[in-house]
């Protein structure tokens, strides 16, 4: 088995450095189906493990090389796949295949589009290594290289100017990257510290290691690491405050907003969490503070979404609010609910940036839903697939989002937190509302781009035949619930609720599945037959602050970016130019001084050499003549 | 009056004197020539006085190695000069300053 597990990993690492080879020639089709069936390899590979592991139920490690060994630190470089791990990897490379064959179409015009696939990846590599990492320091290095993948992907067409925040919120790709970059190096910082706690405490940076010696920690220091970890996880899965990276990095091309947002990158913050159960099942305090935040984001991105006109941008915040829902079901305590949630989202939302990519290839890169409109009869198919990843989304029954946040909610209620269990509860209808809104201005309605001058198209067969087995997931996968419960708990503590629930799961499918059709309804009355523009609603506080993000990303500009420059300005001007080039240009100054005056002794004229060779040969002789005296 | 050792190494820094003045008094490169071998010879005179003193004929040989690699290095050495004069049509120290900084 171990050799399954050693082609899942290389398949992608290959898959990159082969596209590699070629980044800087022009476009060869080839790179494309081969990264492809590289990436497809390494699913088939998972899914053997995936198999493997729920027939034996046996826990597949492997080795590879002692990595550090200094005194008595041994730190081996180890993989291992167990249930968790094994869901993850057939999740991403699932997702990642698909990605790789659809941006095949997508980028068929680009003409960096072998260095595209190379990036890409590497991309599901640096994940892989996340998630099958035995030992915290495996999951670092997998998480700096995710972060570096989506810098670069997300810079990847660095070359667009920078323009205002009026004209385009994030302003260019390049400056998304920056910000996705340093906002993960932010968090990063918290990761680094938690493991460092670890290691300082443990003395073994390796998961089991750890598991094992919680018990005999005290209890301030778990809520540290908890704490420090958590840091780690909100910035890779963009939780308030860093979420602002997440909605700018749709600068990106779209394939890669579908791989960051469903298998490769904010996952993992999840998976973390997930990962450390044993740590925050001690910690209830810290479980509940995650919740409540991630709570506070679901309801918080989805508000953002309800406005904005941005297709990438609405999909962004959903995956925002939806991972809100993974940390409230993570935080309290229902880790494979969380799990399943991020599976079930990962289907879906891959299909769904898979289709606004159809879409804007079809309106030839515009963007602004209100530009759209009445595309069901040009792209049938696309709009089959948003439509169903948008049903998926909004928890419709019997796609698969409905029974993972369902589930979701019902442990809300079941925890008693009334409090979160309703605010998930609206927030699923603002979720709906916001999806339909979509597609409804995408799709339905009067035809806007003429306008534009634009001719509307389908995506090729190929490409759509890459997103029909996301969309067949995102209508079946609910129906697995049974089959991934009995599995997943094999590993993570199952989570049974009460009597008491139990008796008012009807209540809660009703309930749940009301607000969402209202939502759905909502955004039917209001844009199903057309744009109405109300001028009095846009002006509105509400809705500008919302159209805004909060004046989040200003008030960071303003808070801390603009003074950071100032306080850099100071550094460079004052003290890197005052004291640290001063003091090396002294440096050089002295010794061209010094250099010019002595330069005078050599005049050319033996004469003058030979004096002093014998003057120097005098004074050592006058030297040891007086040594030998004074002795 | 018999000759003893000390008169043959006062007479062997007497040359060297004389030798190491031409090196730094003189201009001409063909009299520094001759300079230098008188130092050279002063050390003969020297190692032969004290070889025979010391009963010891490593000495006489070093005096007649240096014997032999002085006549080379004059050989090597009027070579130099010859070429020097040829091309500058001189051989005074002032006028032969190329390599200066």
């Amino acid at each position: 088995m171990q050799s399954y597990l050693y082609i899942a990993l290389f398949a992608p690492l290959v898959s990159s450095l082969f596209a590699a080879i070629f980044a800087q020639q022009k476009k060869i089709q080839l790179v494309g189906i081969i990264t492809s069936i590289l990436i497809a390899l390494s699913f088939f590979a998972s899914v053997e493990l995936l198999v493997y592991l729920m027939q034996t139920n046996k826990i597949v490690h492997a080795t590879l090389f002692d990595w550090i060994v200094i005194g008595d630190m041994n730190v081996k470089f180890g993989f291992t796949v167990d249930h968790v791990t094994a869901v993850m990897m057939v999740v991403v490379t699932l997702v990642s295949a698909l990605v790789h064959i659809y941006s095949n179409y997508y980028m068929e015009h680009d003409k960096s589009f072998n260095r595209f696939f190379s990036y890409l990846s590497a991309f599901v590599f640096s994940m892989l290594v996340l998630v099958m990492s035995d030992s915290f320091l495996g999951l670092f290095i997998g998480w700096e290289g995710v972060g570096v993948c989506s810098w670069l992907l997300i810079g990847f067409w660095y070359y667009k100017k920078d323009e205002t925040r009026d004209v385009n919120p994030s302003i260019s790709p390049s400056w998304a990257a920056n910000e996705a970059f340093i906002m993960n190096r932010i968090a990063d910082l918290g990761l680094l510290i938690g493991i460092f706690l670890i290691f300082w405490n443990v003395g073994s940076l390796k998961y089991n290691d750890f598991f094992a010696a919680i018990p005999n920690l005290n209890h301030g220091l778990l809520v540290a690491i908890g704490i420090a970890l958590f840091i780690g996880a909100m910035g890779k899965s963009a939780q308030f405050p860093l979420h602002t990276w997440l909605a700018d990095a749709m600068e990106g091309p779209t394939p890669v907003s579908a791989l960051i947002h469903a298998a490769t990158m904010v996952t993992a913050g999840v998976y973390l969490v997930i990962r450390a159960n044993p740590l925050y099942s001690q910690i209830p305090g810290v479980g509940y503070f995650i919740a409540v935040l991630g709570t506070f984001v679901a309801i918080f991105a989805a508000s953002m979404a309800l406005v904005n006109r941005d297709l990438k941008r609405v999909i962004a915040y959903s995956t925002l609010s939806q991972l809100g829902y993974m940390f409230a079901a993570a935080g309290l305590g229902a880790y494979w609910v969380a799990l399943f949630h991020l599976a079930a989202h990962a289907f879906f939302k891959a299909l769904l940036f898979l289709s606004a990519g159809n879409v804007m290839h079809a309106m030839h890169d515009e963007l602004d839903m209100f530009k759209m409109g009445g595309l069901k009869k040009y792209m049938a198919k696309t709009y089959l697939m948003m439509g169903i990843a948008s049903l998926a989304l909004s928890g419709i029954y019997p796609f698969a989002g409905f029974f993972s946040k369902d589930t979701i909610l019902e442990v809300a209620f079941n925890e008693e937190t009334y409090g979160i269990w309703f605010v998930l509860w609206f927030t699923a209808g603002l979720t709906a509302f916001y999806s339909f809104r979509q597609v409804f201005l995408v799709f339905h309605g009067d035809e806007r781009f003429h306008e534009l001058g634009i001719h509307p198209h389908e995506a090729k067969p190929y490409a759509l035949w890459a997103m029909a087995p996301l969309a067949v997931l995102a209508v079946i996968a609910g129906f697995f619930k049974e089959e991934f419960v009995e599995f997943i708990t094999k590993f993570l503590p199952p989570y049974e609720m009460s009597e008491h629930t139990e008796h008012l799961v009807w209540f809660f499918i009703i309930v749940t599945m009301g607000i969402a059709l209202t939502g759905i309804f909502i955004a039917y009355k209001k844009y199903a037959n057309g744009l109405r523009r109300d001028p009095k609603v846009e002006n509105s506080f509400l809705y500008k602050l919302l159209f805004n993000q909060y004046y989040i990303p200003i008030f960071y500009e303003k808070a801390f970016a603009k003074p950071y420059k100032e306080l850099s300005d100071i550094a460079w001007k004052e003290i890197d130019q005052e004291i640290v080039d001063a003091t090396v240009d002294g440096i050089a100054k002295a010794v061209e001084v010094t250099g010019d005056v002595s330069r005078r002794a050599q005049n050319g004229n033996l004469s003058t050499y030979l004096k002093w060779m014998a003057f120097g040969l005098i004074f050592i002789s006058l030297i040891a003549l007086i040594s030998v005296v004074v002795k | 009056m018999s000759v003893g050792l000390s008169e043959y190494l006062i007479l062997a820094v007497i040359l060297f004197v004389i030798g190491l003045t031409g090196v730094i008094r003189r201009k001409n490169l063909l009299m520094l020539f001759f300079a230098t071998e008188i130092m050279l010879n002063a050390a003969n005179v020297a190692l032969a006085a004290l070889s025979s003193y010391m009963g010891d004929l490593t000495g006489q040989m070093f005096a007649l190695f240096i014997i032999a690699i002085a006549a080379s290095e004059v050989a090597v050495g009027l070579g130099l000069l010859i070429l020097v004069y040829k091309k500058y049509g001189t051989l005074d120290l002032d006028d032969l300053n190329l390599l200066k900084g």
